[in-house]
């Protein structure tokens, strides 16, 4: 065992200190039927350099990351990450770090949290945010909370039907046993009619979510949304691409309430689908309501500027069964990674990765659509940098074409229920380009496709 | 010497026009930005974020990093919070190409090296717990918590029976009662006893048919093992209710006991306690759960299942139990911390895991006896992994509170324990040494102890008096907060 036991003869001393025999008599007060009398069944010990070879065995079946290219999107993103992300992340005074309770000892990651409230407030035009929450799928149930609080309107929401089906389904699972009705618009082509969302929203409705660019990778009316969320009473929540603000309107500027997204875009590898990092910010007015962790700054006894966590009082271990939410972390270092790269990109580079991300898309979109059999689907539709096609032999096909040449596209949308969605989303696949992929790579999709 | 130039807020070392990342010219036939996207959704005027060139981003994070306490750095005996060494082969395996690249929408044939591993952690844990079916998706203990009570309220509802009451004993970690809240039910404290464990008579008068499920902590928050669980869980089944074992505290009885051996029907792993996945100053943690059968349908899905071994397909699939809740996040969970957690089962193995809590619990006893004259436990004679100290007698004599000590040590470069929880025991002292600590840093640490309570009230109601900023004042934080730099 490398990671320290006292020696054999402190172990002894250390027991004649307590002043009991052995080791096993200070279980004693765990009744002996209830004690597991056999080993666990587990795989036996493996020395560091059986662990990685074991592991990577693992890592080597898995095929994909260093074999295709990854044109693959629906909520996570294969964008750049600089490596003084990961050199910063990689420090153990923060990633071994506690929750920053003692902020004398913390101030390290307050000021960085402190910092990330900062960034994320400039980049969606937002008053404040918190210091993160689990990932964007949960931030839509924490918002439609929220709102519901803010509002006491506890048994309605409307969602577009635009959104990531994941992300409704997260919801659907927070809600549905709460007597609250969850209204889904449907999205017929490629994003919601707001004539239909007027027609479903009454002044009983908490909140309108909408998911702007949306699941299909489109543009929905966000603007004009808002406008009917607030003629309701209703608060106006936008799940937003945070890569899209370089280019995009932010959602503060156009009067949401609460803006939310899935934020592993922002410095953090793919992983599987997490670690992730949940965004959440909003009006000010609201500030007291609003779940998650925030970080505020303050003076010391000495009159000198520092940072603590701050407004506990709404939090769990406080107001337990009366608190916002249970939430008791945020995701710290997924948030150290996102200050680090929001600091290099800065106002030019988020621009330049929201650009080069949207031509790039752009592109691809135009030549894979003159394939023939590839249609663009919602080819009316303005989108960002990600956009669904179809192929006339089928999803299947076509992914598995892709495959061959060395390209993973995807998702395909028959993996995903959407509720009252239209018939035509079952032939789709969903194609994401970000400013790493290069002409060269689109061209060859386009060539391995034609064949 | 502190770079006191670093350390000042980002946005005071921003200079417009400096760079930390260029990115190379569009290879693509450029189109002009309105053609693509219609102006009303553009941007007004560029993000405003701060210009530092990547040296300056550097400089800064590195500095704020030093004006941290870290495990890497410092003794942690944090009660309630599992404050261990972390690893480093993790972060390396973890780093590995064919884990961190890949995506969670990647064709499952392709996958089966991850399936199989996070198919070994369900194994592993569904063991370790004596639980036989595991959902890897919570995020965090609380969300494990919360993903449980969901799974028992569907269970409920299948069976037409309206319950409606969680109970929990009133040393409860605040996220038992906050997520039984937020899953819609009724909360109902139950008061300890004498002994500081669970009153059976108390109990006894809360259960009814409108008992859904009881929350416990065992061994509990004042590190004491529920002698009684046993017959506390069979009452709660008698009355027709689910047993929930919140898992934070498992660090002291692996191997030993199983939550499922000892009445639990329901259980959630705090990977990043038990298991060594870092903290990260505050998250991301992971919170597996792991079932009972008779709950293993209604699991949030997907869930990870082997197939037929001779099967020509994928062996390892994804799946959503019949009945399933629902999803509860996006994609499958933290898998980036799984792993970690995997790596750490791998690396101990059963005699291993046996030997860290038997090794935690003798240094938490160890401490306690080495501290007990001048941190007097009000509760039992052993301990588990962890004790609460009480300072009212010293409080009471000379003014020195429990937070007088914990911020004293920061002095000493020890962390504070955990103090003022739980809520039972008055001025508490929540030590938590765990089994990654040496004698050395035992002795070391009781005798600074010793040390400070030896000294001027009024001295330690100033301290810490080294570190970087003394004591903060939270309440002109709260009353006029200032949560970001930038307000307009």
């Amino acid at each position: 065992m490398p990671y320290l036991f006292n020696t054999p003869e402190q172990q002894q001393e250390m027991l004649e200190t307590i002043g009991v025999s052995s080791v096993e008599s200070l279980f004693a007060t765990i009744p002996s039927e209830l004690r597991l009398d056999r080993k666990l069944n587990i795989p036996p010990a493996l020395t560091e350099m059986e662990l990685q070879s074991h592991v990577s065995n693992l890592a080597e079946k898995n095929i994909g990351p260093s074999s295709r290219v990854c044109m693959l999107g629906g909520g996570a993103y294969d964008h750049f990450i600089p490596a003084a992300v990961d050199e910063i992340a990689r420090r153990g005074e923060f990633y071994t770090a506690y929750t920053p309770y003692q902020a004398e000892a913390s101030q390290g990651s307050l000021q960085t949290f402190f910092e990330f409230q900062s960034l994320i407030c400039r980049l969606t035009g937002m008053d404040v945010s918190n210091a993160s929450l689990y990932e964007g799928g949960t931030c839509v149930s924490e918002a439609t909370f929220m709102a519901m609080r803010v509002t006491n309107r506890h048994n309605r929401i409307v969602l577009l039907g635009s959104m990531h089906p994941e992300y409704r389904q997260v919801v659907e699972s927070y809600l549905n046993h709460l007597n609250c009705e969850v209204v889904v618009v449907p999205c017929v082509n490629g994003c919601v009619d707001p004539a239909d969302v007027d027609e479903v929203m009454n002044d009983q409705t908490a909140c309108l979510v909408m998911q702007h660019p949306n699941f299909l990778g489109t543009l929905e009316e966000a603007e004009q949304l808002t406008e009917i969320a607030h003629k309701y009473g209703a608060l106006s929540v936008v799940s937003y691409d945070p890569i899209s603000l370089g280019l995009l309107k932010r959602p503060g500027d156009y009067g949401a309430d609460i803006a939310i997204a899935e934020g592993q875009s922002l410095g953090t590898p793919l992983q599987f689908g997490g670690p992730y990092l949940g965004l959440f910010s909003c009006s000010k007015k609201f500030v007291r309501r609003m779940p998650g962790r925030l970080i505020g700054q303050t003076v010391d006894r000495n009159g000198k500027s520092c940072f603590v966590l701050n407004l506990q009082a709404r939090e769990q271990h406080i107001r337990r069964d009366k608190a916002t939410s249970n939430i008791c972390s945020n995701q710290g270092l997924i948030a150290i990674r996102a200050t680090v790269y929001l600091s290099l990109l800065g106002k030019q580079g988020i621009r330049e990765v929201a650009n080069l991300s949207c031509q790039k898309a752009h592109y691809a979109a135009e030549q894979l659509s003159q394939i023939e059999g590839i249609n663009l689907l919602f080819n009316n539709r303005p989108f960002f940098k990600e956009f669904v096609i179809s192929c006339s032999e089928g999803p299947d096909y076509l992914l598995r074409k892709a495959r061959q040449a060395g390209f993973d596209l995807g998702p395909e949308l028959s993996r995903f229920d959407f509720q009252n969605g239209s018939e035509l989303y079952q032939t789709g696949v969903l194609v994401a380009i970000t400013e790493q992929r290069t002409r060269a790579e689109i061209d060859r999709l386009v060539m391995a496709l034609k064949a | 010497m502190r770079n006191q130039l670093a350390t000042e807020l980002l946005f005071a070392l921003s200079q417009p026009g400096r760079r930390g990342a260029l990115f190379p010219d569009s290879d693509v036939p450029k189109k002009p930005l309105n053609e693509l996207i219609p102006q009303s959704a553009l941007a007004i005027q560029p993000t405003d974020l701060p210009e530092v060139t990547e040296p300056d981003v550097i400089r800064h994070f590195v500095n704020l990093s030093t004006l941290n306490m870290c495990v890497d750095t410092h003794f942690y005996p944090l009660g309630s919070c599992t404050m261990k060494y972390n690893p480093k082969r993790h972060e390396r395996l973890a780093g590995l190409p064919g884990i961190v690249d890949l995506h969670p929408y990647q064709n499952p044939s392709d996958l089966q090296g991850m399936l199989e591993m996070l198919y070994g952690m369900q194994e592993m844990l569904a063991e370790i717990s004596g639980l036989p079916a595991v959902s890897l998706q919570p995020a965090a203990g609380a969300q494990g918590e919360f993903t449980a009570l969901l799974t028992a309220k569907a269970y409920f509802e299948d069976r037409r029976e309206n319950r409606t009451k969680v109970l929990f004993p009133n040393s409860a970690h605040g996220t038992n009662p906050a997520s039984a809240a937020l899953a819609g039910f009724d909360c109902v404290q139950l008061e300890s006893s004498e002994e500081g464990l669970i009153d059976l008579e108390d109990l006894k008068t809360h259960l009814d048919d409108q008992t859904a499920v009881f929350m416990v902590t065992n061994p509990n928050t004042l590190g004491l093992f529920e002698k009684d669980i046993k017959q506390i869980a069979q009452m709660v089944h008698d009355a027709g209710g689910l047993v929930y074992i919140d898992g934070a505290n498992m660090n002291a009885i692996l191997g030993y006991t199983r939550p499922g051996d000892f009445g639990g029907d329901m259980m959630h792993f705090n990977v990043h306690k038990t298991f060594t996945g870092p903290h990260g100053a505050g998250g991301p943690g992971a919170g597996p759960i792991a079932v009972r059968d008779f709950l293993a349908d209604y699991l949030p899905g997907p869930v990870i299942k082997q197939t037929e071994i001779d099967s020509e397909e994928n062996q390892f699939v994804l799946e959503t139990p019949s009945k399933s809740i629902g999803r509860i996040r996006t994609f499958y969970g933290n898998i980036g911390i799984l792993v970690r957690g995997y790596c750490y089962l791998r690396t101990l193995g059963a005699e291993g895991l046996k030997a860290v809590s038997e090794n935690a619990v003798l240094n938490a006893n160890y401490l306690k006896i080495i501290l007990k004259d001048v941190l007097p436990v009000p509760n039992g004679e052993l301990c588990m992994h962890e004790f609460v100290a009480s300072a009212s007698k010293m409080k009471s004599e000379n003014g020195i509170t429990a937070m007088d000590i914990a911020k004293r040590l920061l002095d000493f470069g020890f962390h504070a324990p955990t103090v003022y929880f739980p809520l039972v025991v008055p001025e508490a002292i929540m030590v938590e040494p765990t089994e990654t600590e040496s004698k050395e840093t035992l002795d070391a640490f009781a005798e600074t102890i010793r040390q400070i309570v030896k000294e001027a009230p009024e001295f330690l109601h100033d301290a810490p008096h080294s570190t970087d900023i003394s004591r903060p004042d939270e309440v002109i934080a709260a009353r006029n907060p200032i949560l970001q730099c930038c307000e307009t």
